[in-house]
């Protein structure tokens, strides 16, 4: 691909993404707009997250893509090739191993450690967008600090279901100043945005905003003092690996009503099959 | 007569105006919106603006409540150049201490919020977070404006206009706020709905002591809500006074047309 600069973009377009990086970095969880770039992929297959990528990528980098915590689905082999083809850059599939890690809607299971920038592919970076229509308007309250609407949508949910039913993208505090939109994460990985080592960026191709959760940034997850956040997920344990502290994916099995439940992260799940856990269906020795 | 002057007395305790309007103008392009109106409010006191369409009501309460900016004259609130507060403290005050009531309701509600969300909205926004005390806060209020409990959880879409109305009224007294800015709070309901309203808003001013600025083209309401009446006609004010009187002996030409205009059933 000597046709292409390096990773696709060409230098000026990445000089102004880091700019707005930077800027980012700088005012943690301030939406940066910046001059997004038409791709080779349709938006809201990560434009944004693939430009971000673009940007931080240096040929000594190794890439690992995820698309719900899959290494092997549709949108992460494609933006896998897609580096592979346009930087050249080493690419895994295991978290420990990875420099960058682009991901839609999951943060990895294994912990992330200092010197790792994780990139999310974010559709609607503003967390206001269906409270308030007018974009003028939401600029305005991230300003003034105006976020009492924010929690008239937790009070809908348990006015309407008991319970606060806002399952992804659950809304977040950065450093007690600007209100996030933490990309269409579960809230079970809510947790894990706060006071994470690596770098954490935000990029929305189609809005042309990108946000950062510089490392160690405090987040916390709106909530009401009587019906406080809960990082929920399904109430069982991996079918495959037993772990019973992972994310986990439904996935029905026949037509009968079986189903069974496994790790939404496959290299999680991976790893720990080949160190000897087994769950309900697994099969010992059985990991790939 | 002696007992409504007796109340206005109680009420009007402090000297010192809340509001102090002092000539203030709005120009739209040449065309006058509303020019050299001066007047005060005092704490508890109701304020009538009537006046017919394009005479610069609306014009006028957009400029006390800050929505626009007069081009001259100064606005004082409690004793504070409106002009040189900058915006986030004209915003803190707009959904703490003053309130706003929409001839539409729609206007001043969220349409795809629950009734308790909406009651709720300006409690969140000054920093409530039990959702427990917010939802009996809500209901307390609902209660308060006649809506039933087990409409708190219906979206006002579902409500009558009337209903929308008595919400949106709740909505903006949550607070407690001490000025309240009325744009033609009964216009577009039958008269039985209006006068319920009416009932409802004279209970409220009363038992909360709130300072109303209150404008309308409807000289019946102005009669049973407010204490003092202003008469508008093309951006100027031609006569003010205490309501009764105003209604009772006009002086202006203007006014005396406007009183003798209403129908008598």
């Amino acid at each position: 691909m000597s046709d292409y600069n390096f990773a696709y973009l060409d230098e000026q377009t990445k000089r102004m993404i880091r700019r707005a990086i930077l800027k980012g970095i700088a005012v943690p969880g301030y939406q940066v707009p910046f001059a997004s770039r038409e791709m080779p992929m349709p938006y809201g297959w990560g434009t944004g997250g693939v430009q971000v990528t673009a940007a931080c990528l240096t040929p000594d980098d190794r890439l690992k893509v995820i698309d719900q915590g899959a290494d092997d689905t549709t949108n992460a082999v494609s933006i896998r090739k897609f580096f592979q083809r346009s930087a050249g850059v080493a690419v895994t599939e295991a978290t420990a191993e990875a420099t960058v890690i682009q991901t839609r809607h999951r943060i990895p299971e294994t912990p992330l450690c200092e010197g790792q920038i994780l990139v999310y592919q974010v559709p609607i970076p503003e967390p206001l967008r269906f409270l308030e229509p007018r974009e003028t308007e939401t600029r305005k309250m991230h300003e003034l600090e105006e976020y009492g609407l924010m929690h008239v949508k937790l009070y809908e949910d348990i006015a309407r279901h008991g319970t606060i039913a806002t399952a992804y993208a659950y809304p977040v505090k950065v450093e007690e100043r600007y209100v996030m939109d933490p990309s269409p994460i579960p809230k079970f990985d809510n947790p894990k945005l706060s006071d994470n080592p690596a770098i954490q960026l935000f990029g929305a191709g189609r809005e042309q905003r990108i946000y950062a959760l510089p490392p160690y940034t405090q987040v916390v997850s709106l909530d009401f003092e009587d019906h406080p956040f809960e990082a929920s997920k399904a109430p069982h344990d991996c079918d495959l690996c037993g772990a019973g502290d992972s994310y986990l994916d439904e996935v029905i099995t026949d037509d009968r009503g079986s189903r069974m439940y496994v790790c939404s992260d496959t290299d999680f799940c991976a790893g720990r099959r080949a160190a000897g856990h087994v769950g309900r269906l697994g099969q010992p020795g059985a990991a790939e | 007569m002696g007992a409504v002057d007796m109340d206005i007395c109680a009420r009007v305790k402090e000297d010192r105006p809340l509001l102090s309007v002092q000539g203030v103008k709005k120009l739209y392009g040449n065309r006058i919106g509303c020019t050299d109106v001066t007047f005060d409010l005092f704490p508890g006191e109701v304020l009538g603006i009537v006046g017919e369409s394009g005479s610069g009501k609306s014009t006028l309460l957009g400029c006390l409540a800050g929505h626009l900016k007069p081009d001259a004259g100064r606005i004082l609130y409690d004793g504070r150049d409106m002009g040189a507060l900058g915006e986030p403290e004209r915003r803190r005050l707009s959904r703490t201490e003053w309130a706003f009531v929409h001839q539409n309701a729609r206007d001043g509600l969220r349409m795809g919020v629950s009734a308790g969300g909406n009651v709720g909205e300006r409690l969140m926004a000054v920093g409530a977070r039990n959702y427990g005390t917010i939802r009996d806060t809500a209901a307390d209020w609902l209660g308060r404006v006649e809506i039933a409990a087990d409409r708190i959880d219906d979206r006002p879409s579902a409500f009558s206009g009337g209903m929308q109305q008595r919400l949106q009224i709740a909505r903006n007294l949550v607070t407690g706020p001490r000025l309240v800015f009325m744009d033609e709070p009964t216009g577009g309901l039958d008269v039985s709905v209006q006068a319920r309203l009416l009932d409802l808003l004279r209970g409220l001013v009363r038992d909360l002591g709130l300072s109303v600025v209150i404008v309308t083209h409807d000289l019946a309401v102005v009669r049973l809500l407010a204490d003092r009446l202003m008469v508008m006609k093309s951006g100027r004010v031609v006569e003010q006074g205490l309501t009764d009187q105003v209604l009772d002996d006009p002086q202006h030409g203007y006014t005396q047309l406007l009183v003798s205009s209403v129908l008598q059933v």
